[in-house]
């Protein structure tokens, strides 16, 4: 059984991002990057398969550039077997990106593709949904647990309110939730083991895939910021000021 | 042209999310129908007839939706988005898991999470954890988009009632299949639309003290119960009260944050509410940075005081 997971180079998660100047997109340059950690979860989980005997094949993927490979060698030192390289710019929408992983998807044939829940820059959580819909396969988005039993998935789904758990006929798409594991640390021996595993590139072009997109970025800002507040003395005084400065009807 | 609602229910009622989401189609002008698909739901199609700018409903009761399966869902919706110039939902675990698969079968990119519709082609939304606004312009001809409910109040009823129309179920598929739900049956009010929201931190130290601490001051207040991520991995408090960047993000009138320390996730999830009171024993805790109200003082002393000076 082969699992892909495709991974997504973001800004990392302690960094505080600024608009540009010219408020026309976020100011991304001479930031640290990671990968997102949403797509770390889905990177442990398919290796862990591996580790379970259940799968024998783990795939990485992601969209960017040379510059993106770092986040290819860190899922190849979690214990992905191979990566590719989908040359080209990684700030597609969610639907360009869920057909160039649709193309991949056709070339591969996995049983199980894996991504997070949603990429900690653009917060939309659409690629997962996105490629299930197209390769016309099931989807378990904000999986909590996956289990791979008799050519199905049973996939626990963390649901507002509480959980909900599905079977899903593989091929199938499932997207990770924090809950999902806990990724491991990395060491030493294991990046260097990462950097002969093999690193595979393929062009946008080669996989023919119409990235184009209906949205338009406008303009980037950080919202308003809330006044600042004041320390009270008491509960009493608390009270008071929720009655009467606030207006709270308590 | 108008506009098409997808209707969220436990089967009694349709959400207060789904009523936000009404809301936010009303924001166009054009004339609103709801879709809500399920068996035995009739009782939620009449509740949502009464709701204030709703025109239709189409009432999909058929076996093959009583439980919300995408899978069976998107071809229901996409069968009928001809009619349409745009498609909305909250943006719940529901509406997340659909909307895109809808999308994506539309061959349309979609706009999830919009905090604010500036026209009918241009919507903010929030990016990095809400750190900054996003506004996107979408030039699809069907407009297709999720919304935060907090950021639009939920719809009214009001006397006009709306026609109640049958819908034919569409394809169903045999790709997923619905094995099992553990939904926690609260009386309290939902957490991402209660007014007053009171959270809890992992200070709290069990879920024994978490909930005698905080469930009187709620019950007083009518509130919903939430908690923050390091205390729900403690397990201190169930998945579902966590609140944040990957819980759910709330906008009461009043949030109540109780030994919470303040987390960038947590504040992502809190930011938009009118009043934050912070009740903390740590006098540098980053909550306070975000606190309309600070109280340094013991939890436990403070919030059973708080809850016995709103009593008497």
């Amino acid at each position: 059984m082969k699992v892909v997971v495709s991974i997504k180079r973001v800004v990392d998660h302690n960094i505080r991002v600024r608009p540009k100047a010219d408020g026309s997109d976020v100011d991304t340059a001479n930031l640290k990057m990671s990968i997102n950690p949403f797509d770390e979860h889905a990177v442990e989980e398919a290796v862990r398969l591996k580790e379970a005997g259940v799968v024998s094949e783990v795939v990485a993927v992601t969209i960017g550039h040379a510059q993106h490979q770092d986040v290819l060698r860190h899922a190849l030192a979690m214990g992905a077997d191979r990566a590719i390289l989908i040359d080209g710019d990684a700030d597609l929408s969610s639907r360009a990106t869920a057909k160039v992983l649709l193309a991949i998807a056709q070339r591969e044939q996995p049983d199980l593709f894996l991504l997070g829940k949603q990429a900690i820059d653009a917060d939309a959580a659409e690629t997962g949904q996105m490629l299930a819909a197209l390769w016309n396969v099931g989807q378990g988005t904000f999986a909590s647990r996956i289990v791979i039993n008799g050519g199905k998935a049973l996939v626990t789904r963390e649901v507002d309110g509480g959980q909900e758990t599905v079977e899903l006929a593989l091929p199938a798409v499932v997207t990770a939730d924090l809950r999902l594991n806990e990724p491991r640390y990395l060491k030493l021996p294991n990046l260097m083991q990462a950097k002969k595993k093999p690193l595979e590139t393929l062009s946008l072009a080669e996989l023919g895939v119409d990235t184009s997109s209906h949205l338009q970025l406008v303009k980037v800002e950080e919202p308003p910021a809330r006044a600042p507040g004041i320390k009270v003395a008491s509960v009493q005084e608390l009270v008071e000021k929720l009655r009467h400065d606030a207006r709270i009807s308590l | 042209m108008s506009t098409l609602v997808i209707a969220e229910h436990d089967e009694q009622r349709v959400r207060a999310s789904t009523r936000s989401a009404i809301t936010a189609a009303a924001v166009s002008g054009d004339a609103i129908d709801v879709l809500v698909a399920g068996e035995n739901i009739s009782a939620v199609a009449e509740q949502i007839a009464r709701l204030k700018g709703v025109r239709r409903v189409r009432v999909a009761d058929d076996a093959a939706y009583a439980r919300p399966l995408a899978e069976n869902l998107a071809p229901l919706i996409t069968g009928i988005a001809g009619e349409y110039q745009a498609i909305v939902s909250a943006a719940t675990s529901f509406g997340k898991n659909l909307l895109p698969r809808v999308a994506a079968l539309l061959d349309t990119d979609m706009v999830s999470e919009v905090t604010a519709i500036i026209d009918s082609t241009t919507f903010v939304r929030p990016i990095y954890a809400g750190h900054l606004n996003a506004t996107v312009r979408n030039t699809a001809p069907l407009k297709i988009f999720t919304v935060r409910a907090t950021a639009f109040e939920p719809a009214i009823e009001d006397e006009a009632t709306a026609v109640i129309e049958p819908l034919a179920a569409g394809e169903t598929s045999s790709l997923a299949r619905w094995v099992s739900s553990e939904i926690q049956k609260s009386e309290r009010p939902e957490l991402s639309t209660a007014r007053v929201v009171i959270s809890g931190g992992r200070s709290l130290g069990s879920a024994e003290k978490f909930q005698q601490l905080l469930a009187p001051l709620a019950n007083r207040l009518n509130a919903a119960i939430g908690a923050t991520r390091a205390a729900v991995d403690a397990g201190i408090a169930p998945n579902e009260y966590q609140v944040g960047q990957t819980g759910t993000v709330v906008a009461p009138d009043l949030y109540i944050a109780v030994g919470v320390s303040g987390a960038t996730q947590h504040i992502a999830g809190i930011k938009d509410s009118r009043v934050i009171v912070a009740i903390n024993h740590d006098p540098d805790a980053q909550i306070f940075q975000w606190a309309d109200y600070g109280l340094v003082a013991d939890l436990f002393e403070s919030v059973t005081e708080l809850e016995k000076s709103l009593t008497h």
